[in-house]
């Protein structure tokens, strides 16, 4: 059972709907009660960085979800925004992210030239970086590819943390995993048969 | 590298897919969620859905059939037709549409977009602007199926609802739609150069070639299409039908 985490911030329909038709079983949960007995949590997130933090430390879940993630260390997936709520910081927002990775999170419009369109939205491609469960057999499917909406990109401090890279004006981590904790800055269940595939994988980890 | 995206713009009536042409006469192509297998397997980037009366009748999306859709594809998908509030958007949301397009209700429900867009994102809004030329030879924005007219320029337009909190513009040529003749690559670059959000163009396209010409010419970030992939060919039958990706990459590219 997989236990997505409704914080109030994200598309959690859709999620729900690709673990069902990867014949995984999920829930979507508000609950710290069940949240903390979860063998197995996904984070999602759209929105704002300040925003998110302020609801999950607002809704009491807080706690638990350092519980989950650092003691019981059950398997934790960060979608998107979850992916950056992983992290220290995030130049989006002022306050401190989890902090269950060192990592940090930049703003393209700093970096990127101007030509570019800021979010960086569409498909793109991923590149494998250090191996993990979440991205195997990828690299033998034909131009592995995901869809992407994001105006910040997230920089891990060590670079064995980082398990895709992607490229779009400058090269970012768009996979990341430290020990149970995963990440990807994309959006799986938005992407065909990678993103079930990847599912898949996390669903088995 | 970024690839262009290319999204088939779906037209909902009476619960069918159909297709018109300068928004009249529409043809029924078939079964939406069939259609949707189909595009499904044949892993398009993105799927717009219109319900081309819903506004104009105050109708209700038709969440039966919305639900259904969302249940086969695992892809982006849009929704406009009807989005006249925050409840009905997240709705939409919850039920597996990243993005709601919204034309008609920025005249009758003015700050929707803001509302939309500051609890769910911008990147959650697709602003649509439906454009007609007049008798003067000037466009002019239309709402309501094309039956209301805008006194504003659809650049200046674009870039209001763009402070508002739109994400992206979706730009239809009323007078091309349906024709296979081409976007209207002067009107779109009119729209990029005024706005920093990505531009979705849509009205016209018959080709490969029309598709390259409104990206590296107009400045389009994605292009929308619907005759191209629903139809065999100009003045043929039905076959919904998507171009090889590697051609659309040879032709289009995309940002590095």
């Amino acid at each position: 059972m997989i236990t997505i985490v409704d914080y109030g911030m994200g598309n959690l329909g859709s999620i729900l709907n690709m673990l069902k038709k990867i014949g995984a079983t999920g829930q979507i949960s508000s609950d710290a009660a069940v949240i903390g007995a979860a063998t197995k949590l996904i984070l999602p997130g759209v929105g704002a960085f300040d925003a998110a933090m302020e609801r999950i430390q607002q809704s009491g879940l807080r706690p638990v979800l350092d519980a989950r993630a650092l003691e019981a260390r059950v398997p934790v997936l960060g979608i998107c925004l979850g992916m950056q709520l992983l992290g220290e910081s995030s130049e989006e927002g002022v306050l401190p992210g989890l902090g269950w990775l060192p990592a940090k999170v930049l703003d393209f419009r700093r970096r990127i030239p101007s030509e570019l369109k800021v979010p960086h939205m569409g498909w793109n491609l991923v590149r494998t970086a250090t191996a993990s469960p979440l991205t195997a057999g990828l690299a033998e499917m034909q131009e592995p590819r995901f869809y992407f909406v994001h105006s910040y990109f997230m920089q891990c401090q060590e670079p064995s943390d980082s398990i895709l890279r992607t490229t779009y004006g400058l090269e970012f981590d768009s996979g990341v995993q430290r020990g149970n904790i995963f990440g990807v800055q994309f959006h799986p269940e938005k992407s065909h048969r990678f993103g079930m595939h990847l599912l898949s994988n996390f669903a088995k980890v | 590298m970024l690839r262009v995206r290319v999204i088939p713009c779906l037209q909902l009536r009476d619960g069918a897919l159909v297709k018109t042409v300068q928004f009249k006469k529409p043809a029924y192509i078939g079964d939406p969620v069939n259609t949707v297998r189909i595009f499904n397997e044949l892993e398009v980037d993105e799927l717009a859905f219109v319900d081309i009366e819903a506004s104009r009748l105050g109708r209700e999306p038709n969440w039966a059939l919305l639900r259904e859709i969302t249940d086969e594809c695992f892809m982006p998908l849009s929704y406009g037709g009807g989005v006249a509030s925050l409840a009905t958007a997240e709705r939409l949301f919850n039920m597996g549409f990243e993005k709601v397009i919204i034309n008609s209700a920025t005249l009758t429900t003015p700050g929707l977009i803001a509302e939309i867009a500051r609890v769910f994102g911008t990147q959650a809004v697709i602003a649509a602007i439906d454009v007609r030329t007049n008798w003067l030879g000037r466009a002019q924005t239309a709402s309501h199926s094309g039956t209301r007219t805008g006194d504003m320029t659809p650049d200046r337009w674009a870039a209001a609802l763009e402070a508002e909190g739109a994400g992206e513009i979706l730009l239809t040529s009323i007078d091309r739609e349906g024709t296979w003749r081409g976007f209207d690559v002067r009107l779109t670059a009119s729209v990029t150069a005024a706005v920093r959000v990505p531009v979705i163009a849509h009205g016209g396209c018959g080709t490969l070639a029309h598709m390259a010409e409104v990206v590296q010419q107009g400045g389009a970030s994605a292009v929308a299409v619907g005759s191209l992939v629903v139809y065999q060919g100009q003045g043929l039958g039905v076959l919904v039908n998507f171009p090889e990706r590697d051609e659309l990459a040879r032709r289009l590219g995309g940002a590095a």
